[in-house]
């Protein structure tokens, strides 16, 4: 095992590729947090008055709150939120109409991420086409293929932009699912918030293509609060895919993000986020704190929300993309794989709350853990009184790879109706040294041998994301664990 | 083309092979027998590099390479392979994936192409044939559910596909009935060329009617006692081990 050991420190060379950051002029909010700032904020973004008041609230109940420390399995700092930038946007030079007017080094910027609005522009016109909404440092910059989309009715903008424009649709689903007031880092963000996403399907509309966030944390000393929204009205359907990166820095960097889902009578959302941000480096320093609140809604009655998730990144992962199952025979479905390396943590899972008769729940959650990291799955299944024949499947397996990481698994199960029925499956394994033997054995390196073994202990998972997205996962996932078994 | 000279290796500090010498020239099939812990296994292992292993003296050189030096997938792309006496099974990754990927390394490592797709699968279709394995099978996860006739016949399977020009069969015939024998048996002989050379590992005489070396050799306490043709085996069956090991 020693010797494993030696092998695994000297092969930890999972380097983080994502890792520069861009001059670009920001426009930025002075340090800290106070109800000035909030008020900033929303001055900044020419708020109306409802919406200062949504924030000031959240404010004041955030006040009084008191940081999660204790439940999850993670360890880590105070944050001292007096050091945090809560708002930094790239200076716009002037109002932008075109492509060309925009900041060369964002397009710069979006190339390395290997996402260039060029190339979406270009790609008008063919089939599969992805919509992407971009967000740096919590400013949406860009959302390309408005018009296509408009075309159906559907409404895919930054949050701000949304705030102006359609905001009966924000007042009315805007923290329907999320209240302000929800947890710690929920509060925070209702407060603070400087953008995000908003999406409207409206009644029996496809989305006939797949709607996309791309965020990411550039400037030294911000925390990045965005919030998204997705509002699918009746028999309406959408994919949306959710992927981030962030620059390398020494110090850690506070994300705090949203998501809120409604599903409406048959209507079907599925959300598939590819999460890579920067874990900090071999002996724990930097790397974002990722604390996110992710939660849809099944209203209606035969409506589907469904999560898939890919963690790669952060020095913390905290998340618990939620479904509750307020529709008759509505369907919440869980598929996560989270990795963790070096001295990495996550806490992650999902919550599925059965309220209406025949609502299916199903979770399939994959970690893998190396180097020193710690890796736990936490869900909760509640069963409430007359969701009756409600069903839950949980499969929760982890791999351990070497013998200093950890894996731990919390499932809490409360059923209050005795119809339910809900069952729990839960695996750990190591990555077998004799598979990789056997992977040499027939010619493939130790590094190509972890990627197929990790991508084929994943596939149910990965099987769930959109093809382009599968493909990007696969690499991810591979280079995450690079050279983490002897 | 492989030649092994007073080898010696062990595990937790105990020897195990004690000086293996052994000369095995191109289309050779090598019979190696003996008891139970023998060290039959532990030689096959030796040679694809295990690293559980250690290689306490002695030299083995494989076309002219000396093999020790080797990693264990470089070894197998120099052109040797070992069918597994437990093949291990890899959950989600198909065996059609698993074996495109090594060819491509292989490749890659002989400085040959990329081989095409289709190219790939015509061979897929011919190999399959070649050993009579069902089309499912290759297109499921690696040994993932499959019987133990099912997995040594994948073996030969992957053996075919990988075309080496040493193949090692570890006790391929433990585990095996009758008709699974005769079929992996089969395979194997249409695999013998005279670039290809075999060293069949095996407990049993059974395997040798099927697959009839050019010599048997019998390892006794890490060392071959005794060298013979395929009398050898046949003698050794009527007489046991008994005899020689004494
Ligand atoms: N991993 C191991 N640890 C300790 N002893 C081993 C190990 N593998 C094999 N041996 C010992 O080495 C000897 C040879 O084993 P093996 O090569 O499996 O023989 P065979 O294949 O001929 O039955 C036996 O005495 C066995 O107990």
């Amino acid at each position: 095992m020693q010797k494993q050991n030696e092998l695994i420190d000297q092969q930890i060379g999972g380097e983080y590729k994502y890792g520069w950051s861009s001059d670009i002029e920001m426009d930025t909010a002075p340090m800290g947090l106070s109800e000035e700032i909030v008020r900033f904020i929303s001055k900044k973004k020419k708020e109306p008055d409802w919406m200062l008041e949504f924030r000031l609230k959240a404010y004041r109940h955030w006040l009084k709150m008191e940081e999660p420390k204790h439940w999850a399995h993670l360890d880590y700092p105070v944050i001292d939120f007096q050091k945090i930038i809560f708002y930094a946007a790239p200076k716009p030079k002037k109002e932008l109409k075109s492509l060309d007017e925009v900041d060369p080094e964002l397009l710069k910027t979006f190339e390395k991420l290997g996402i260039s609005l060029e190339e979406q522009k270009r790609l008008s016109g063919v089939e599969s086409r992805i919509a992407v909404d971009a967000v740096i440092d919590s400013v949406s910059v860009k959302t390309t293929f408005k018009e296509t989309l408009a075309e159906k009715g559907i409404i895919f903008c930054s949050f701000s932009d949304a705030v102006q424009e359609h905001p009966d649709l924000i007042k009315r689903y805007m923290g329907s699912v999320v209240p302000g007031t929800d947890n710690y880092f929920a509060a925070l963000n209702s407060a603070v918030f400087s953008d995000g996403s908003f999406c409207y399907i409206p009644k029996g509309v496809r989305c006939p293509m797949e709607l996309s966030t791309y965020f990411r944390i550039n400037a030294i000393g911000t925390g990045q609060f965005e919030r998204t929204l997705i509002v699918a009205d009746e028999g309406a359907y959408v994919s949306y895919l959710e992927g981030c990166t962030a620059p390398m820095r020494d110090e850690n960097q506070l994300h705090a993000a949203i998501v809120e889902i409604v599903a409406h009578e048959k209507a079907e959302v599925k959300y598939s986020t590819v999460q890579n941000w920067y874990p900090g480096d071999v002996n724990g320093k930097g790397g974002i704190y990722n604390f996110v609140t992710k939660r849809g809604i099944c209203l209606g009655d035969d409506s589907k929300i469904s999560w898939t998730q890919v963690e790669t990144g952060s020095a913390i992962t905290w998340k618990y993309p939620s479904v509750i199952l307020k529709g008759n025979n509505s369907v919440g479905e869980f598929y996560s794989v989270a990795v963790t390396n070096n001295m990495q943590q996550a806490d992650t899972g999902t919550k599925m709350i059965h309220i209406g008769k025949n609502t299916r729940s199903t979770i399939v959650s994959k970690g893998i853990s190396a180097g020193k990291s710690n890796n736990s799955y936490r869900g909760l299944v509640r069963i409430n009184k007359g969701a009756t024949r409600a069903r839950n499947h949980s499969q929760c397996d982890s791999l351990l790879m070497g013998d200093r990481c950890g894996a731990h698994t919390f499932p809490y199960i409360e059923i209050k109706d005795k119809s339910a029925i809900v069952e729990h499956e839960a695996t750990t394994s190591k990555i077998g040294e004799d598979q990789v033997f056997y992977c040499n054995q027939r010619g493939i390196s130790t590094e190509k041998a972890i990627g197929l073994i990790v991508n084929g202990y994943c596939k149910e998972v990965l099987n769930q994301l959109p093809m382009e997205f599968a493909v990007e996962a696969q690499k991810l996932l591979a280079v995450s664990l690079e050279g983490s078994v002897g | 083309m492989l030649s092994i000279k007073n080898l010696k290796a062990g595990i937790d500090g105990k020897e195990i092979l004690k000086g293996i010498n052994l000369e095995i020239g191109a289309g050779e099939v090598h019979a190696i027998m003996g008891p139970n812990g023998s060290g039959k296994s532990t030689l096959s292992s030796v040679l694809a590099g295990r690293t559980d292993y250690e290689v306490t003296g002695g030299e083995v050189l494989f076309n002219g390479k000396n093999l020790l030096e080797l990693n264990p997938e470089e070894r197998a792309r120099e052109g040797l392979f070992l069918a597994f006496q437990y093949p291990v099974e890899i959950p989600g990754v198909s065996t059609i994936n698993f074996l495109k990927t090594a060819i491509a390394e292989i490749r890659e490592y002989k400085g040959l192409p990329a081989l095409e797709a289709k190219d790939f699968l015509k061979m897929v279709k011919e190999k399959q044939a070649l050993v009579e394995l069902k089309g499912s099978l290759a297109s499921r996860a690696v040994n993932e559910g499959f019987s133990g006739g099912e997995k040594k016949r994948n073996e030969i399977f992957q053996m075919a596909m990988l075309e080496p020009t040493l193949a090692i069969l570890d006790e391929t015939d433990s585990g095996l009935d009758i008709d699974a024998l005769r079929v992996v048996a089969n395979g194997v002989n249409k695999l013998r060329s005279s670039t290809r050379s075999f060293v069949v590992i095996t407990h049993y005489q059974r395997l040798l009617d099927y697959i009839v070396p050019d010599f048997v050799h019998v390892l006794f306490e890490g060392r071959i006692v005794k060298s013979g043709d395929k009398e050898l085996a046949m003698e050794l069956e009527k007489k046991g081990y008994g005899e020689l090991t004494r």
